[in-house]
């Protein structure tokens, strides 16, 4: 945990976010209100490294000083060089990529990006991509395949964004297309889920050879929150609900849906970002590695083979 | 910040009220009001006599539509849901998926059949609303997985017809995986150039629609199917603003793009051959250039 002092800050800090917000249209606003005060809870109860049940986590992978993707980008590579655009629409800040050199090797890099203050945090859409957003992504990762280049995506996004130009502009046929269109791209794939996994919104640049996971990230197919509420009516049930949708590194790893957890410091990315950025680079490297030594074709069999057996749980009779 | 957040009861079976309307001779048109004859009803491909509106249709009588005399061979019929996260809320995961069962006399929410239309093979599926909402969990992730292997074993055409309230929540991330496995397969199959068309019907939205549905070759849709990424509810509480008039309805969706075309069901078995005809789902398979 963070000093007494500091902690007294980063609590003035969201609250002085809550009060703003406050002053925000729509319930986007609201639920990061919901959020914030949730925060401003599990640091005055202190949640320590012994008491990681899956709501802690969830706040964890959700806690206003952990790194988000343009931390990591910062950390982990050289010469980042955004790119901008979907050459469609526009540019959504939520998502961020471009080229970027990892131990000096040239990669592209995607990700999706939360904001830290208010103002940032309404130009990331508090991390929730438009269509635009991953088309860009795919856009990106296009540019990558065509010039051999390893993809790393860092995925951090409470979901795809519910609004009506998002509907306008085909938000599920943008998610469809990049889980189409993704496994063909002949280059290593290296997602790394290192926040919020929401749904459909991180499973749109969550495809690759090798899905890496920080020990305190959270991947699920609806948020806690909502899931309490179309089960129980209510929001009180969110630690059940987050406790039965087996949202865990481990419960993921267990599943086969993610390959290898990232370990982080004892009280979360947040309060050594250096050294979790550092595990991080080191699994990149082996896995990075390993891909790049086998041949192309045996590399997209593999891939094939393991989006094939992806949450094949059946009984048959 | 799934798509069925906040939703109430999006994946219900229908409601004791709505089965003993259907039960009776008589049903009311949820779009006009008036009282029709059942059997009226039923002859006319489940389509209100009066106003057109589109009824939803059971798997059964999608794929008796479909294919000639009815007729079809029925794959993995038995496979089930062993309830991958234990899940329990107020009810148990089980006891909603023997409830289906009992409902429906299907196993989970898709069937899946090889049959022929105007005497051509293909593979279709359908997919079952009265079973917790259509949503798709590993059984339906697996089965159109299957049913897209064998299409590209046997180079046959795929018709897909959705009617699904998305991922479903009881499993978890696992359902979440099928919309990455049912895509990733649909790219395999490219390869065998053998054409897929999705048919959108009311409702086709979430994980549904952010994957296969939105991924045909032809993506078509019944005439006022309510088809999108976000429930419109769970829209309305974002924006805070009521929802234009017509907002995701298929008409909404050809206007913006999404669509090739919006096919009336009695025109949707004429159509479904004409077009997989133009794309070459029965010649013979050339060696690609
Ligand atoms: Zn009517």
């Amino acid at each position: 945990m963070p000093k007494p002092s500091e902690q007294k800050t980063i609590v003035q800090e969201l609250e002085k976010q809550i009060a703003e917000l406050k002053l925000q249209e729509g319930s986007v606003a609201q639920e990061e209100i919901t959020r914030l005060q949730e925060q401003v809870d599990l640091l005055q109860r202190s949640a320590t490294a012994e008491d990681k049940d899956a709501w802690t986590r969830v706040l964890l992978a959700r806690h206003p000083q952990r790194p988000y993707t343009l931390d990591y980008i910062q950390m982990l590579f050289t010469e980042f060089t955004e790119l901008h655009g979907d050459r469609r629409f526009g540019d959504d800040g939520a998502i961020v990529g471009g080229f970027a050199r990892f131990n000096g090797h040239p990669v592209m890099v995607v990700g999706h990006q939360k904001g830290r203050d208010t103002k940032q945090k309404l130009h990331r859409n508090f991390g929730m991509p438009n269509p635009e957003g991953y088309r860009k992504a795919f856009r990106l990762m296009q540019l990558a395949a065509k010039f051999n280049l390893p993809i790393i995506t860092l995925v951090d996004t409470p979901g795809a964004y519910p609004g009506i130009g998002a509907e306008e502009r085909g938000q599920a046929e943008a998610i469809a297309f990049n889980l189409k269109e993704i496994p063909k791209l002949r280059v290593p794939i290296v997602p790394i889920i290192h926040g919020e996994g929401g749904s459909g919104g991180a499973l749109a640049i969550s495809v690759g050879d090798r899905v890496l996971m920080l020990e305190n990230a959270v991947y699920s197919v609806i948020a806690p929150e909502s899931c309490s509420s179309i089960l129980w009516r209510d929001w009180e049930h969110k630690e059940d609900a987050a406790r039965i949708l087996k949202l865990t590194a481990e419960d993921l790893l267990g599943f086969k849906i993610i390959d290898e957890i990232v370990p982080e410091p004892p009280e979360g990315a947040h309060a050594d970002p250096q050294a979790t950025a550092a595990a991080m680079r080191t699994a990149l490297e082996r896995c990075l590695a390993e891909l790049e030594a086998i041949s192309c074709d045996e590399r997209l069999r593999r891939r094939n083979e393991r989006l094939r057996a992806l949450g094949t749980l059946v009984h048959e009779s | 910040m799934a798509w069925f957040r906040k939703e109430k009861k999006p994946l219900e079976s229908p409601t004791a009220e709505k089965r003993a309307q259907t039960e009776g001779l008589w049903i009311k048109c949820e779009s006009c009001k008036r009282i029709l004859w059942k059997k009226d009803l039923e002859q006319n491909l489940l389509c209100c006599p009066k106003c057109n509106f589109h009824f939803k249709m059971t798997s059964e009588a999608r794929l008796a539509m479909l294919f000639d005399d009815g007729k079809y061979t029925e794959h993995d019929a038995g496979m089930s849901s062993p309830d991958p996260l234990k899940f329990v809320d107020r009810k148990s995961y089980r006891d909603r998926l023997t409830a289906a069962q009992i409902v429906t006399g299907a196993k989970d929410a898709v069937r899946v059949g090889e049959g022929k239309i105007d005497g051509k093979s293909l593979i279709a599926c359908a997919m079952e609303f009265r079973f917790i909402g259509g949503s798709m969990g590993a059984v339906v992730g697996e089965k159109i997985t299957r049913a897209i292997d064998r299409c590209i074993e046997k180079e046959l055409p795929l018709v897909v017809v959705s009617c699904s309230g998305g991922a479903r929540m009881m499993e978890g991330i696992i359902s979440l995986m099928q919309l990455s496995k049912i895509s990733a397969a649909l790219a395999r199959f490219d390869e065998v150039r053998k054409p897929y068309i999705s048919v959108m019907t009311n409702p086709t939205t979430g994980g549904t629609t952010a994957s296969f549905a939105m991924l045909g070759d032809l993506n078509i849709a019944e005439p006022g199917a309510l088809i999108g990424f976000a429930g419109p509810r769970v829209i309305e509480q974002t924006i805070r603003q009521k929802l234009p008039e017509g907002f995701q309805t298929a008409e909404f969706l050809l206007q913006h793009g999404m669509l090739d075309a919006i096919v009336p069901r009695v025109d949707l078995k004429t159509y479904l051959s004409k077009t997989l005809d133009f794309m070459g789902a029965w010649n013979a398979s050339k060696p690609r250039k």
